[in-house]
């Protein structure tokens, strides 16, 4: 086995493309799954049961089916019921969709571990329900949720190689394809290896930083 | 007339309770109580544990529903129906802000300063401007002595001086009515008498109604000017100090008397 470093700094533009398709997805993605997630996570403590029925559904359909699977029923399935989407937005919808249960779900309990005090000194001040939720319950839920929501992140982050059945062409599709068309099989999964250490280390650390300097 | 004083005592009764059930599922936790209360009285309320004074407090703010009869603070009814929930855009019943309440847990704002946790509720609620909320975060810091925590965050404080804050919290709302909850209770002793206090203070400056839960008879005493006392569900004895707790003539106020004494 050898290693050719002009061979793998003449890829890298190429592989640094999948990169970029890869980055998109996940950002997006990971910006609907926490909204989506938190909208969750807040219906099901609704008052109102069919809110509270129709959140626990979502929860449990999309947490008991596989990631491949729900891609490929939005990828080939909506065009037959005549909606067609590009490849890359079905990829966000879908990671999307599926994260916001799991993130949902430590939403939920990050936010039953805000003590019912607080929302008690919020109503004795006559905060509205918005509001505690905005300025009390929520940042004090943020703070144990920083982690999950980054694990989350740096996992989606290495659950892409699964968009290739969609036809995305993100990084891991991409240095398979440089694979298959030199037959180097060094050079362009070494470096996919080190672009993925570049996003997930530094990822981690920020939300490590994050986690420290917030106050509760 | 100082600045805190920023209510004028009425004619009529403050708060006024009528008749007022509250059951906790099967369980009759308050029990057809009448209670008046004119405006600026303070007034101190007694009782065994589980006798129901946190649920009369929480009655009176509005933060439990009840089955009968009807309670109005200030004039305005306070709806049998606690809380509820609202559409997002439905306009929802006026909140006028004339009940403030403190709890046995201080329950402050960790996420946010000592300043913060008493502007918040100005700037959030009453929409007053940053310098108006500030000013008033001044102010009651002031009184309550914790200018000099303004920038700390609440797990710094001991747990007098978060008392404290949640005092000034409370205050900074300006309300008609003030209800404080057993405020002692969760302190170390040698943290009690600051608490304690900065409350005579406020008795004695402001010309706020105030009804207080405590357990410190000696405290009730000084400060009150009638005293209640509660068994399940129920008011039992109403009168001055002197008449409840000094000579009572209810046989279960005095045997509750020197229970406490003898803690
Ligand atoms: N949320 C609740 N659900 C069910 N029962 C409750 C609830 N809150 C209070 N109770 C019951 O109502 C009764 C009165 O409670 P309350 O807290 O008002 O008593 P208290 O006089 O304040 O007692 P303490 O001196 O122990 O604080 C008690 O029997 C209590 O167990
Ligand atoms: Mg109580």
């Amino acid at each position: 086995m050898n290693f050719d470093y002009a061979f793998a700094w003449s890829i890298v533009p190429d592989l640094f493309q999948g990169l970029l398709v890869t980055l998109q997805v996940v950002i997006l993605g990971f910006l609907l799954a926490v909204l989506l997630g938190l909208l969750l996570a807040i219906a099901q403590r609704s008052k109102n049961p069919l809110v509270q029925k129709l959140s626990a559904g979502y929860l449990s359909f999309f947490r008991h089916t596989p990631l491949m699977v729900q891609l490929y029923v939005l990828f080939f399935a909506l065009p037959l019921a005549g909606l067609t989407l590009p490849a890359i937005s079905t990829g966000v919808i879908g990671l999307g969709l599926y994260y916001a249960a799991y993130i949902a779900e430590a939403f939920r309990g990050a936010i039953e571990g805000v003590p019912a005090g607080q929302w008690e000194a919020a109503r004795a001040l006559d905060f509205d329900s918005a509001t505690t939720w905005r300025r009390i319950v929520l940042p004090q839920a943020l703070k144990p949720m920083l982690p999950v929501l980054g694990n989350y992140l740096i996992g989606m982050f290495k659950e892409t190689p699964v968009l290739a059945v969609i036809t995305i062409p993100e990084l891991f599709q991409a240095a398979k394809q440089i694979a298959g068309m030199t037959y180097r099989y060094n050079e362009p999964y070494t470096v996919m290896a080190l672009m993925f250490l570049a996003i997930s280390v530094p990822t981690s650390l920020l939300f490590k930083y994050f986690e420290r300097r917030s106050h509760v | 007339m100082s600045d805190l004083a920023h209510v004028m005592p009425g004619p009529s009764p403050q708060i006024i309770l009528k008749q007022v059930v509250k059951n906790f599922g099967a369980t009759r936790v308050i029990d057809h109580l009448d209670l008046s209360i004119p405006a600026g009285q303070k007034v101190a309320l007694i009782g065994p544990s589980g006798s129901g004074k946190s649920t009369v407090l929480r009655l009176i703010k509005g933060l439990e529903a009840y089955q009968n009869g009807s309670i109005e603070v200030a004039g305005a009814p306070v709806p049998a129906k606690a809380g509820g929930w609202h559409w997002p855009g439905v306009k929802k019943p006026p909140v006028v802000h004339r009940v403030g309440m403190v709890f046995q847990q201080f329950n402050l704002f960790p996420h946010l300063t000592v300043q913060q946790n008493v502007t918040e509720a100005p700037l959030q609620v009453l929409k007053l401007s940053r310098e108006e909320a500030l000013e008033r975060a001044h102010q009651y810091l002031g009184l309550v002595g914790l200018n000099h925590k303004a920038d700390a965050y609440p797990a710094q404080l001991s747990g007098g001086q978060q008392q404290r804050v949640a005092i000034a919290r409370a205050l900074a709302m300006r309300p008609q009515v003030m209800l404080f909850d057993e405020v002692t209770s969760a302190l170390d002793p040698e943290l009690v008498g600051e608490v304690l206090a900065v409350i005579r203070a406020i008795a004695h400056e402001q010309q706020m109604t105030m009804l207080l839960v405590t357990h410190e008879m000696k405290f009730a005493q000084d400060i009150a000017d009638r005293v209640l006392f509660m068994e399940a569900g129920r008011i039992v004895a109403d009168g001055s100090p002197n008449q409840v707790l000094v000579d009572p003539d209810n046989e279960r106020t005095r045997r509750f008397l020197n229970l406490v004494e003898q803690r």
